[in-house]
């Protein structure tokens, strides 16, 4: 049983972590409106890319001659993961939640005989993975001083990749980041940016294709995919860090609720333990006086 | 005079939506083109250049150093990544962008369309200054 004073100390600790956790929620609460309102202003730009592009595609007649950053260079030999994570931890599962999608897919594709090479954005996602995958990894990016999510960030990420792409060092891009749905659910997702997957092929719906193309068509496409590129990561940067300000709110919001309990449970113990002490010397004085 | 819609919409945010526009004339890569009403459609890119955004009350002018253009149902679409306001940009700014441009030049292993974009970055730029 631990003493008065233990317990007394015990009390205090708890409580000031309760008042650090509550702090941090009510910091990513503030962070976390200003990164859902950039995400939100950010989709207009990549949405309208995607169409642009979706209405050329449609146009390229001859597969051969289309740029390889839509059809990809014909092999899939090797593989380049981008994964994006934060540069801060206490965010709960957001991190690890990325690791794991990650590293089901890079067990997927070692299965298969492929080879692996790993670009990892963001500290934490580098100090989780550098273990295992170590050797993999080719580059190790941090955004550490920006404060802000700013497109220059992106797109030295994106001329990274189209600069290893034009050497020929990879086949297939993905990248990884959390989606961000709610401020309790963000969903891990990958998704495959080379060669560019079409998701709206199915669709019967008739694009417009009397475009008038200056320069012509071929050279507008070869010269949008490497930007539209740096736009997915952007996008990616954007649902990540309100993903990651979601999922730090709910992780401290618990933490705070914990501390609470555990306060509640401790002060309970306290007591019992100050009351005990008191009937035990009452008892000692009573029985003293009885035996005079 | 006929009005059409325009978008100038950068990354981070919607930079500007006007539904009573007359004319734009943007800095297309083979040269300065002049849109109406009733354009067919189109797309092109931007060289570094100056926006002219006409509408009844009021000329809006913006610096552009690249971007994309779409012309669909009496729409423009500007995507850019980098647009500034001409009475926003003073003598110091155009100073750092020449600088930067200018030393984007001097790199040994400069491709030929890069060393004309940039040249006509510093062209713009300088006329600016001038002004």
């Amino acid at each position: 049983m631990p003493s008065l004073d233990d317990l007394r100390k015990r009390i205090t600790s708890v409580k000031s972590t309760q008042k650090i956790t509550k702090a941090m929620k009510m910091v990513a609460a503030a962070k976390l409106r200003k990164a859902q309102e950039n995400a939100e202003k950010g989709r207009p730009y990549s949405e309208k890319m995607n169409n642009i592009i979706l209405n050329l595609s449609a146009g390229v007649s001859d597969p051969q001659s289309a740029p390889k950053l839509l059809v990809g260079t014909g092999k899939e030999d090797v593989h380049l993961c981008v994964v994006l994570t934060s540069d801060r931890g206490l965010c709960g599962g957001f991190n690890s939640n990325i690791i794991k999608k990650a590293k089901n897919y890079f067990e997927k594709i070692q299965k298969e005989g492929k080879s692996l090479k790993i670009i990892t954005v963001g500290s934490k996602g580098y100090d989780q993975l550098k273990r295992q995958y170590g050797k993999h990894i080719i580059e190790n990016i941090s955004f550490k001083e920006s404060k802000n999510i700013n497109y220059f960030d992106a797109a030295k990420v994106g001329n990274l990749i189209i600069e290893k792409f034009q050497n020929e060092e990879f086949d297939f891009c993905t990248i990884f980041f959390n989606k961000f749905k709610n401020v309790i659910s963000q969903i891990p997702q990958a998704q495959q940016i080379i060669p560019l997957e079409n998701k709206d092929k199915d669709k019967d719906e008739k694009l417009e294709s009397n475009y008038e193309f200056e320069p012509d068509e071929d050279e507008i496409l070869s010269n949008l995919l490497p930007k539209n590129i740096s736009t997915q990561i952007f996008k990616a940067m954007l649902e990540n860090s309100a993903s990651e300000q979601g999922s730090r709110m709910t992780a401290m919001d618990n933490a705070t609720r914990n501390a609470g309990d555990l306060v509640d449970k401790l002060t309970i113990q306290y007591n019992r333990s100050r009351q005990a002490a008191i009937t035990k010397e009452l008892i000692e004085i009573i029985s003293g006086a009885e035996s005079l | 005079m006929d009005q059409f819609n325009l978008e100038i919409i950068s990354p981070e945010k919607s930079f500007l939506t006007k539904s009573d526009i007359e004319e734009v004339v943007i800095p297309a890569i083979e040269g300065y083109m002049g849109i109406l009403k009733d354009h067919i459609p189109l797309i092109s890119f931007l060289k570094p250049g100056i926006i002219d955004v006409r509408s009844k009350n009021e000329t809006l002018n913006y610096y552009v150093d690249d971007g994309i253009v779409e012309f669909k149902d009496n729409t423009l679409s500007i995507l850019t990544s980098n647009i500034f306001d001409l009475k926003e940009m003073d003598k110091n700014k155009v100073d750092k962008i020449v600088k930067d441009a200018e030393e984007g030049l001097k790199k040994e292993n400069i491709k030929d369309d890069e060393r004309y974009i940039l040249d006509q970055k510093i062209e713009v730029l300088n006329s600016i200054k001038s002004n």
